[in-house]
């Protein structure tokens, strides 16, 4: 059984440390800088001192007796010869100067007023929050902070200034730290309150006059080759803040001048300040010798590189691999091919009980290097034992119920499958292992939709979970079979990609295949049952795709042209199997699917039809070739006078424009009108001609593959057979730039189609230097957008994410952020899982249809 | 719908939400069979309670990855031609972050100006109407500046074509530089204004920034509408204008106030209130998400509305805004400024309490959402 005792952290209290705190809490106050004596052993009273935590390996830990990695380090302290300001609270500290009293220590504020606002105070804290609250003390105090005269002694107040980033002035003169920290001694815990403080807060410690040393665990020293310690830059800074504050005592107790004493209270405070932060803007940074600079407190903690996002709300896992990606369509939609080499390293804890205990033993048997083995067992009292050559018989024999054994990852296993950048849920799915030989993770083409990969190099991560709930929850929660339907707009997420598309478009477009074909076909995708084939010598494609569907299951919609798709009682009766069908983020015949007959089947159809469509290609053959964008010689002329006509018309624009007889478009300027006018000429013509090229590639291979989806589009086959057409930068024509024109080719000012980016030849026939140049210019436009868009589109993600992670449905429906208060009364309006609806909405006509029939 | 079937009907209410009702009302056939009618209602009741959310789903990050995710497929084409020859506006991604920081002052404010019969069927009326309510400057109307150092005035010639244009005489505009121009004297013969100095202290200089402050001066029209241009949708025609004053054109009685929209934000919360600013701002990121050609579920938009709404102002999801309503100081601290809001915790003593999930993450603790709310009880022996 688990002997481990859960305990649960209920909160965190936040609180400012008071010197007598922080001497409590010091197991050792240092008082010499020197770190370690001639023998290399750590000086007692310096900061490496051992009671502070040890990170040598080997020694024990004076304050609590335990060794390296369970000792979690001890702070102490150092007594400073004269009270420094903390840097982070100096506005805190003016604030209170500046609104107290200079001879009472009262907050300049009527004794009848200062009630009145704490009502205040508490009325907006539990109506608009804290930040509210935050926000109307910040104003009440300001509003007071300029009063000449003390409403309860009557004096008059001084003016207070602070010089950054340290210093206070009253009037032209300085008010030391000691000056200062006697004022905010005097202030009353009455009047604190006004000030938003706790109540157990003093003001006066924001005086240093003891500093808190951390332990030696989190600033630990590097042994170098050479056998040379090098210390952490924390502990450099303190170094220097003992080193300071030593003389500055010696000092003091010799009676040295006020002046020296005064560079030394200074230079003090400097090394203090850059202790907490090294990034202030008025000093200047602390740094190595080698210039350098220290990274001390503040910059620990900030920024992404900073404790907070990088240690804490980011963590690293082991038992997680990562390589590159490569295809393949022969296993499961929900599979995942793991490298052999891969499954010999990673593991999974497996708990021997009576029932299989001859199991494991098997793993045990084959130990680490022979595949499927075992790695370590775990022994019930946490303690591994490494399962080698020596100590396979003992472990053999010592093997018992409650043991761990830590075998081999075999088929079958749960992991969790990773692709960066991890932007929505289906970026981390659960895929079941399979082992297989080579060095690449192996997936099956479908999914690369959601999680957005690509074979030209990608690399991906595993991570293998370690325990029943873990595996449990993977396996329930994020299996792919589970993730089809995208949660953002309710279709399915994955779908037949590229050859899987156009092999079943064929088949159920024109394929007539003989009986023994068709069997081949369906038992090669993994069909064994071909009752489903008609009783006859020569089969329709669409029946040999039908074999794969359900026998109950009816659905109307309609294929990438707009020609109607039947299917009635599993019978594809009309229509082409197409991206509107198969393919991801379109048409609800997968969501149908998906809803009458749940996840697995879904993704064990998707899986067949996938495999299908490839065999089908496999088998009949499918290529493209140049011969593709071949053009009969008139259409060729055809499309030469279309270009030709609208070269004409815009260089009548040219002409009327310069001629001044162009007549403006309402809400535009002349030279806009033209600009307008030349590219919708040059638009419509390139359409055109487009239109006639598709009609006589009309029966290439490039055409099927726009035609059912898998690949490309119209406007492709248009630029590569008849004209690429005008070249656009920000919605217009390319523009003449600083010296008057596109490239020194052309003259200056020159209006025409030509010099203005418009490329009048096709890809096949090739360009001439100045267009190819234009459509350079195109793509360099196309390349900057992008990578400007990812750091902004990512930062706004950050920030949605951030805002809204806590938001979740309560029991009673509504939307609750995580202190209970309410967004939403009922989730959408309406209650809704966008992931179990259809496309965001319940199929209400489907219902209809489905309990009237089809007669409507 | 016969009478019984509407009592059938009305008696989901409460169970199946209204807009589905609304769609069955509409797409049944009306020769249906009580007994199938009863069998589609339960049909669809049952349908529905499939796709209700269950208790515990973290619907916010799925909503910020519905919106993240496709954030990085737009474009980032910052201004976009709405239509055949219409006003610039931004679009594309920075049109939504725009919207979604609540920025005060946005790029490119813009109305949508529909009209009440007959103005919004006659083109000619709305032409009309459009020109009165642009905003018109004193400089456009300024033919000629003449700025006389030796008789110590200023000399202003006007251009009559375009006052009548604009149905406006000199004695308008009389009017309102008498009541612009102070502590000068100012007289106007037909077409020329003269202005002078009145006392002796006075300089050329004023002059000079009197002329450059008068020719702001708005002599016509609402304030803020640039531009102006009449557009047709569908059946009718409306103005669209560059600039809003919503307040201003709302008044207006050729003006359908009930759907006369501005893009900002802003201006929609300070004069139609906090629902209307939600909806502005549900419509808004719709439209730049539509225009993407983005399939996103409008459920995802409204709750990132709902969320900056939620306090009764409009808050940007921004360190300032959403970020800073937050209970848990480390939830705060983990996104932007960490030191400030540790700082300002320890001076408060601030107690975080663990609710929500970066917290938890950062401890090791299961968070509380999703499979990590409930607990099991078990009775033990």
């Amino acid at each position: 059984m688990d002997r481990q005792v859960h305990k649960k952290i209920s909160h965190i209290d936040f609180g400012v440390f008071s010197p007598k705190q922080i001497m409590d809490l010091a197991s050792a106050k240092i008082v010499t800088p020197e770190l370690y004596d001639r023998e290399g052993y750590s000086v007692d009273g310096g900061l490496m001192d051992i009671r502070l935590g040890v990170i040598d390996p080997g020694l024990r830990c004076k304050t609590c007796g335990q060794k390296l990695k369970e000792c979690p380090g001890h702070f102490g302290y150092i007594e400073l010869a004269r009270p420094t300001i903390h840097i982070k609270f100096v506005r805190q500290i003016l604030d209170l100067l500046k609104s107290t009293c200079k001879y009472c220590a009262r907050v300049l504020i009527p004794e009848n007023n200062i009630k009145r606002y704490l009502g205040v105070f508490e009325k907006v804290g539990a109506e608009e929050g804290f930040e509210a609250r935050r926000r109307k003390i910040k104003e009440v105090v300001s509003k007071y902070k300029l009063k000449e005269k003390c409403p309860h002694c009557d004096k008059k107040q001084e003016k207070i200034k602070l010089d950054k980033p340290y210093n206070y002035y009253e009037t032209e003169i300085r008010l030391s730290p000691i000056e200062v920290r006697a004022r905010l001694e005097k202030i009353e815990e009455e009047d604190l309150a006004i000030f938003g403080y706790s109540k157990s807060f003093r003001p006066e410690w924001m005086i240093l006059t003891v500093l808190q040393i951390p332990p030696v665990t989190m600033r630990p020293s590097i042994t170098l080759e050479s056998g040379e310690r090098s210390e952490d830059d924390l502990t450099h800074k303190l170094g220097d803040i003992v080193r300071i504050n030593q003389r500055l005592f010696e000092n003091i107790n010799a009676g040295a001048p006020e002046v020296i004493i005064e560079d030394l209270w200074d230079l003090l405070q400097y090394h203090v300040t850059t202790f907490f932060d090294n990034a202030v803007s008025q000093l200047p940074p602390a740094r190595h010798r080698g210039g350098q600079v220290l990274k001390t407190l503040a910059a620990r903690i900030k920024s992404k590189e900073g404790r907070l996002r990088h240690n804490l709300a980011g963590k690293r896992t082991d038992f997680s691999a990562r390589t590159v990606i490569s295809p393949d369509p022969f296993i499961d939609l929900n599979e995942v091919g793991v490298p052999k080499s891969m499954s010999m390293n990673l593991t999974v804890p497996e708990r021997v009980t009576v029932w299989n205990i001859e199991y494991l033993k098997r793993f045990v048997q084959n130990g680490p290097k022979k595949y499927p083995g075992a790695n370590y067992i775990v022994k019930p009292d946490g303690k591994r034992k490494s399962i080698t050559a020596e100590t396979q018989e003992e472990i053999l024999e010592e093997l018992e119920e409650g043991y761990m054994v830590e075998r081999h990852l075999i088929d079958g296993d749960i992991a969790l499958f990773n692709r960066q950048p991890s932007l929505h849920r289906m970026s981390m799915m659960c895929h079941l292992v399979k082992v297989l030989p080579g060095k690449t993770f192996r997936l099956n083409p479908a999914v690369c939709n959601p999680y957005n990969a690509d074979f030209d190099g990608d690399e991906m991560n595993l991570h293998v979970p370690q325990n029943e709930e873990a595996r449990a929850e993977a396996r329930i929660l994020m299996l792919v079979d589970t993730q089809i339907i995208s949660p953002r707009y309710g279709l399915s997420v994955v779908g037949c990609i590229q050859d899987a598309i156009t092999g079943n478009y064929l088949l159920t477009k024109e394929l007539v295949l003989k009986r023994s074909e068709a069997i081949d076909l369906l038992y090669s995708c993994g069909v064994d049952d071909f009752s489903g084939l008609p009783n006859k010598e020569k089969i329709d494609g669409k029946e040999v795709f039908s074999v794969l569907l359900p026998k109950d299951f009816s659905y109307v919609g309609k294929d990438k042209s707009g020609n109607d798709v039947k299917i009635v009682n599993g019978q594809l009766k009309s229509g082409y199997m197409d991206k509107a069908n198969l393919g991801q983020e379109s048409g609800l015949m997968l969501r149908n699917v998906y809803e009458k007959y749940g996840p697995a089947y879904t993704a064990d159809l998707l899986g067949k039809i996938s495999k299908l469509g490839i065999a089908v290609l496999a088998r009949r053959g499918f290529s493209i070739g140049i011969s593709d964008m071949d053009l009969p010689l008139e259409t060729k002329n055809e499309i030469k006078d279309i270009i030709q006509k609208s070269e004409d018309e815009a260089n009548h624009f040219i002409d009327n424009f310069n001629s001044g007889k162009l007549e403006s478009l309402p809400g535009r300027s002349l030279d806009e009108t033209l600009e307008v006018s030349i590219l919708g000429a040059l638009n419509r013509a390139r359409n055109k001609a487009g239109d006639i090229a598709m009609k006589q590639v009309q029966n290439s291979a490039a055409t099927t593959l726009v035609r059912c989806g898998a690949r490309g589009n119209p406007l492709n086959i248009a630029q590569m057979t008849a004209i690429v057409g005008q070249q656009a930068l920000r919605g217009k024509r390319i523009d003449h730039g600083f010296t008057g024109r596109t490239l020194s080719y052309f003259s200056k000012n020159d209006l025409s189609p030509k010099a203005r980016g418009f490329v009048k030849n096709n890809f096949k026939s090739g360009l001439t230097p100045s267009e190819f140049f234009f459509g350079a210019m195109t793509g360099r436009d196309a390349l900057m957008d992008t990578a400007l868009r990812t750091p902004k589109s990512g930062y706004l993600y950050r920030r949605l994410s951030n805002a809204m992670q806590d938001l979740k449905i309560d029991y009673d429906d509504t939307v609750r952020d995580a202190s209970g208060k309410i967004i939403q009364f009922s989730y959408g309006e309406d209650c809704l899982d966008v992931s179990k609806t259809k496309n965001g909405v319940i199929d209400v006509t489907g219902i209809i249809h489905d309990v009237v029939g089809g007669g409507k | 719908m016969k009478a019984d079937q509407e009592k059938l009907l009305n008696s989901y209410a409460g169970k199946i939400p209204l807009s589905v009702l609304e769609e069955i009302k509409e797409n049944v056939p009306g020769t249906i069979s009580k007994e199938k009618f009863q069998e589609v209602m339960d049909k669809c009741l049952i349908a529905y309670n499939n796709a209700k959310v269950h208790a515990g789903e973290c619907v916010g990050l799925v909503a910020a990855e519905s919106i993240g995710e496709p954030g990085t497929q737009m474009t980032l084409n910052t201004f976009h031609l709405a239509g055949v020859a219409e006003v610039q506006v931004t679009t594309g991604l920075p049109r939504i972050i725009e919207v979604f920081d609540a920025r005060k002052g946005i790029k490119t404010p813009m109305m949508e100006i529909f009209l009440n019969k007959p103005y919004c069927l006659d083109v000619e009326k709305l032409r009309k109407f459009a020109a009165t309510i642009k905003e018109t400057k004193f400089e456009e109307f300024v033919s000629e500046y003449n700025l006389n150092i030796f008789d110590q005035n200023l000399t202003i010639k006007l251009n009559k074509e375009l006052l009548d244009d604009n149905d406006l005489t000199v004695k308008d505009i009389n009017g309102i530089i008498k009541t612009k121009v102070k502590n000068f004297s100012v007289s106007i013969t037909d077409e020329v204004i003269v202005i002078g100095l009145k006392g002796k202290q006075d300089e050329i200089k004023d002059l000079y920034a009197l002329k450059e402050k008068i020719k702001e001066v708005k002599v016509k029209g609402i304030k803020g509408l640039k531009q102006v241009l009449p557009v047709k949708r569908g059946e009718e025609y409306v103005i669209l204008t560059a600039g809003t004053n919503l307040k201003d054109v709302l008044a207006l009685s050729e003006v359908d106030s009930t759907r006369t929209v501005s893009n900002d934000i802003y201006e929609i919360y300070n004069v139609l209130g906090i629902e209307a600013a939600r909806q502005a701002i549900i419509d808004e990121v719709y439209k730049v998400v539509e225009s993407q050609g983005l399939n996103v579920n409008i459920r995802h938009v409204m709750l990132v509305a709902d969320l900056m709404v939620a306090n009764g102002t409009v808050k940007g999801i921004t360190r300032y805004g959403v970020v800073s309503e937050k209970a848990s100081v480390l939830a705060r601290a983990s996104f932007e400024t960490p030191l400030k809001h540790l700082f300002n915790a320890a001076l408060e003593g601030e107690v975080d309490n663990l609710t929500s999930v970066v917290e938890n993450v950062m401890i090791n603790q299961p968070v509380p959402i999703g499979t990590g709310l409930p607990g099991l009880v078990t009775k033990m022996k």
